[in-house]
């Protein structure tokens, strides 16, 4: 855990470093005047020697200090954290769609092997993991929120607004959803063939010479054997939604990291991208994490 | 050369795939040929024509927000998109390989160097990565090619570093490495063609998602810069749009598509011809219940009286695409109450087959019951619903496999696994089912048995989980046992003890065994009678001191020489030459007579009856009986 928040911090203050040209120019801008860029040079201590450099900053990181986002004039730690509520509400409901979907559709067309709903199933999963997102969000605004009227096409403020559990929820629907598909996609898949392998193992012949239902055959002997193997691929789909979001948050006009990242690199405000980075970065190790503790509640094996 | 034109063959079988690779190709050469089309110059621009839908004249596809030809640019476009997918896999696939394989095969410490490295860059959400490295570069198409391409290194790097710490932990690479090969040599020579399959199926996977993901980059701003457009970019212009002109970016966004399905329909196949393992689709899961030939369940009758397990004339078949093999051929044999019967014969002499086949166990695909019937007192089971069976199974009639370790479910406790046993057949929950199972853990000996319900089965030794496989097998108190070679993965002074078991558990419970194994020596322990069989089918019946003293079937004979048995010290130890018949083409004669030296010309003739030498007492031999043999 240490390690790699350490082996992050360094490829993330290395962003820096390796900016081609004067850092400081770069932050500014053209119209910088050397009065600034001398300011804000001695302030990122760019006349020291690069260990001593990285070491000052992880020091400011560790007390929250990313510096400050010349183009929004803020602490790069404050627009963070205002924008990390509502990426996490979206990559979370994402990732729990997801999850909910890819598990559910994949077992069911493992036991229902050859059958219709198998062939349904992979003709959509195909579909599902070849689709850019972003253009499916447009899709999705485009007959939902303009020909039906259902979903509001963007606008979503702020997830502690005025208009309550409801409006975020109405505005959540469309973006979680398009998010989602690739992901549901691919734990859908995997679903099916970790299913499919551990259905033929042993142990369910011994469950079913036991006389058990099907669905305690299926549901807990097989599905929890299934588990193992899907797991870590939730922890690695979680970093596929975060950074998915990304495309989701620009097209539906979400208030979060991802559009404050794009920004931030098109008007090359580099402390705010390094802000954003970590702090997503972090998120991820953490979610890791969660996924490691999980894996030791499933599999009695690797405990030892 | 035969594997690769299988493998081409496969591939092309393969109607899914070989559509997905005609998609690529079609687009791949259309967007090859736009020099030559007579397409309108797809930077043009014309205001006076902006936004025009599709269909209209001379701009098949419209035009966009400054008149240009949508059509001529989604070709160009393409063009571009194809080309930064495939340069970044290609150089993603160079670099990731090269560490992989260095990796592998260098020292620990730079093995561990450069893994810790590809750990770190993974420890990145992957798009983030690419937008970091595009916020260092600046926006820009050949900085968005850069930057999929090097969050796509880890995959190839991890992927091909596991298959070549395999290959070089082979003798050949150290026998390279002492006749004098360089380094480079054994590295591109020996290691590279031998990893190029893991290589060619990580492109597979990957070239789909940087296509995409270039795309996404470019719609962000991030990618392709004004003039030049890709279809990432198309798509971001007609973004705004969406409302007044929705074809400007919905076109371009059902091409990506189209593509990449295109690649992962192709890719799919690719992993099936090159990784034979994981043949995606092509795992069967074995069915509930065997499927039973309507013919089969047609001419049942329900023989048997009350109390007794009665099999006749089972038939048991596999149908492996044009070949059948017949794994159990017409068996009969009965357990009346108060009997063990043992099952005798060497692997895939169909003795497992039979015993699954009672309560229609074996798997389906492949397996098929394809004539006779199994009757329990006197109810008939082949043809029954699986609910019927499904009440019998670890009910009254329970089995215990041959391997513990696999036959067990790793993730559920003992307790557990007995419990639920006891929950389906006879309702206990709680208190009244963990006391029932503490007992049934006592039964088998299994010491301190309390604490060993929270147990798992890896926690435990081989004859320890024999034992637990055992207590589930009587957990609702069975009448017969199946158990199919249950001692012979456990060494033999664990083995003794398991044979001890059982037979206490006969003369305690007056539990009926049906007990498989090739060992007369085990069999001659815990059975009353014996049915060997040969190949599928049933070549001789006795009891244990009929067989042991004047085995009549050459077979019998051959068998029981291969284990040493006490009192039989003189008789020199030999394995049966040769090998059992292929069961998909039996020969028209005795099964056995290629390996038999008693064999003669009537053997071969025809099929040989199972003949009834006496009261319980029958062989499947011409010569049976004869004096001289």
């Amino acid at each position: 855990m240490i390690p790699v928040v350490i082996g992050i911090s360094i490829i993330v203050f290395l962003i820096m470093a390796l900016l081609p040209g004067d850092p400081a120019q770069a932050i500014l801008g053209s119209y910088a005047t050397p009065d600034n860029l001398a300011r804000l040079r001695s302030e990122l201590g760019l006349d020291k020697p690069l260990v001593q450099r990285y070491l000052i900053w992880f020091g400011n990181v560790l007390h929250g200090d990313f510096g400050r986002s010349f183009s929004l004039n803020r602490p790069v730690i404050n627009e963070v954290m205002d924008r990390l509520g509502p990426t996490m509400l979206l990559a979370g409901s994402s990732l729990m769609l997801a999850s909910l979907f890819g598990l559910v559709t994949g077992t069911v067309a493992a036991i229902r092997q050859y059958g219709w709903q198998d062939r349904l199933f992979t003709v959509l999963v195909l579909v599902g993991i070849s689709t850019p997102s972003f253009w499916l969000g447009l899709i999705l605004v485009l007959f939902f929120s303009v020909q039906l009227g259902w979903f509001p096409v963007s606008g979503m403020q702020s997830i502690t607004g005025s208009g309550g559990f409801l409006d975020v929820l109405h505005h959540l629907v469309l973006p979680a959803f398009t998010l989602a598909i690739v992901a549901t996609g691919v734990i859908a898949r995997l679903t099916r063939s970790s299913m499919l392998e551990v259905l033929r193992r042993e142990y369910i012949r011994s469950a079913r010479a036991k006389g058990l239902s099907e669905r305690r055959v299926v549901y807990v002997h097989a599905f929890k054997n299934a588990l193992v193997s899907i797991i870590p691929v939730l922890g690695i789909q979680a970093g596929f939604v975060i950074g998915g979001a990304v495309y989701i948050e620009t097209v539906f006009q979400w208030p979060g990291i991802g559009r404050m990242l794009v920004t931030a690199i098109l008007t090359r405000d580099i402390l705010l991208v390094q802000g954003g980075v970590f702090v997503i970065a972090i998120i991820y190790v953490l979610i890791n994490l969660v996924t490691d503790v999980l894996q030791h509640m499933v599999d009695p094996r690797i405990s030892a | 050369m035969r594997y690769r034109s299988s493998g081409l063959a496969r591939f092309a079988r393969n109607r899914t795939a070989a559509v997905g690779l005609g998609m690529v190709i079609l687009i791949v050469l259309i967007s090859l040929a736009a020099p030559i089309l007579p397409l309108a110059n797809p930077n043009a621009t014309d205001l006076a024509i902006r936004l025009k839908p599709p269909g209209t004249a001379g701009h098949l596809l419209g035009t966009d927000q400054l008149g240009r030809d949508i059509l001529s640019r989604l070709i160009w476009g393409t063009r571009v998109s194809l080309a930064v997918g495939l340069v970044a896999t290609f150089a993603a696939a160079v670099v990731g390989s090269l560490i992989g394989i260095i990796a592998a095969y260098y020292s620990r410490w730079l093995d561990n160097l450069l893994m810790r490295g590809i750990d770190m860059l993974m420890a990145f959400p992957y798009i983030l990565l690419a937008l970091a490295i595009v916020a260092i570069l600046g926006p820009g198409l050949l900085n968005a090619l850069l930057a999929i391409s090097v969050v796509n290194i880890p995959f190839f790097a991890r992927n091909v570093r596991g298959a070549a710490v395999g290959l070089v932990r082979l003798e050949y690479v150290d026998t390279a490495r002492l006749s004098g090969l360089s380094n480079a040599r054994i590295l591109f020579g020996e290691l590279l063609p031998n990893v190029l399959p893991v290589i060619m199926i990580t492109i597979s996977t990957t070239v789909g998602w940087m296509i995409l993901e270039t795309a996404g980059l470019s719609f962000l701003g991030l990618g392709a810069q004004p003039p030049q457009a890709d279809l990432g970019s198309m798509l971001g212009d007609g973004r705004d749009l969406i409302l007044i002109a929705p074809h400007v970016a919905t076109i371009p966004g059902l091409v990506i598509l189209v593509l990449v399905i295109g690649i992962n329909l192709t890719g799919d196949g690719l992993r099936d011809v090159l990784d034979p393992q994981l043949k995606s689709g092509a795992l069967a899961s074995p069915a509930p219940m065997t499927a039973v030939d309507h013919t089969a369940a047609a001419a049942n009758r329900a023989a048997g009286t009350a109390g007794a397990l009665a099999v006749s004339g089972l038939s048991t078949s596999f149908v492996l695409g044009p070949a059948t093999v017949r794994a159990v051929q017409n068996v009969s044999f009965s357990v009346a109450p108060g009997e063990s019967l043992g099952v005798m014969g060497e692997s895939g002499s169909g003795k497992s087959v039979t015993a699954l086949s009672v309560l229609q166990l074996v798997p389906t695909p492949p397996g098929r019951i394809t004539a006779g019937s199994v009757a329990y007192d006197g109810q008939e089971l082949v043809g029954a619903p699986l609910s019927t069976l499904q009440n019998l199974r670890g009910n009254r009639i329970a089995f215990v496999f041959q391997n513990p370790m696999t036959a067990l479910n790793p993730l559920l406790s003992v307790g557990e696994q007995i419990v639920e046993s006891l929950r389906r057949h006879q309702g206990l929950r709680g208190r009244a089912a963990r006391q029932k199972a503490i007992e049934l853990l006592d039964a088998v000996h299994i010491p301190d048995a309390e604490a060993r319900l929270t147990t798992y089965p890896h926690e435990l030794s081989g004859g320890m989980r024999q034992r637990a496989g055992t207590a589930i097998a009587l957990s609702n108190d069975p009448d017969v046992i199946i158990a199919d070679e249950p001692t012979t993965a456990l060494d033999v002074t664990i083995q003794a003890q398991i044979l001890r078991l059982f037979n206490e558990l006969r003369v305690k419970r007056g539990l009926r065994l049906v007990f498989i194994s090739h060992d007369f020596g085990v069999l001659s322990e815990v059975c009353d009678r014996i049915v060997v069989m040969y190949a599928g089918q049933i070549v001789e019946t006795g009891s244990v001191k009929e067989i042991y003293e004047s085995p009549l079937h050459p077979y019998t004979r051959r068998l029981m020489a291969c284990v040493p048995m006490i009192g039989r010290a003189e008789e020199p130890l030999t394995a049966i030459p040769g090998l059992p018949p292929d069961l998909a083409q039996l020969p028209s004669g005795c099964y056995f007579a290629d390996r038999c030296d008693l064999a003669i010309e009537r053997c071969r003739a025809a099929p040989i009856e199972l003949r009834t030498m006496s009261q319980g007492r029958s062989a499947r031999c011409v010569r049976a009986g004869e004096t001289a043999v």
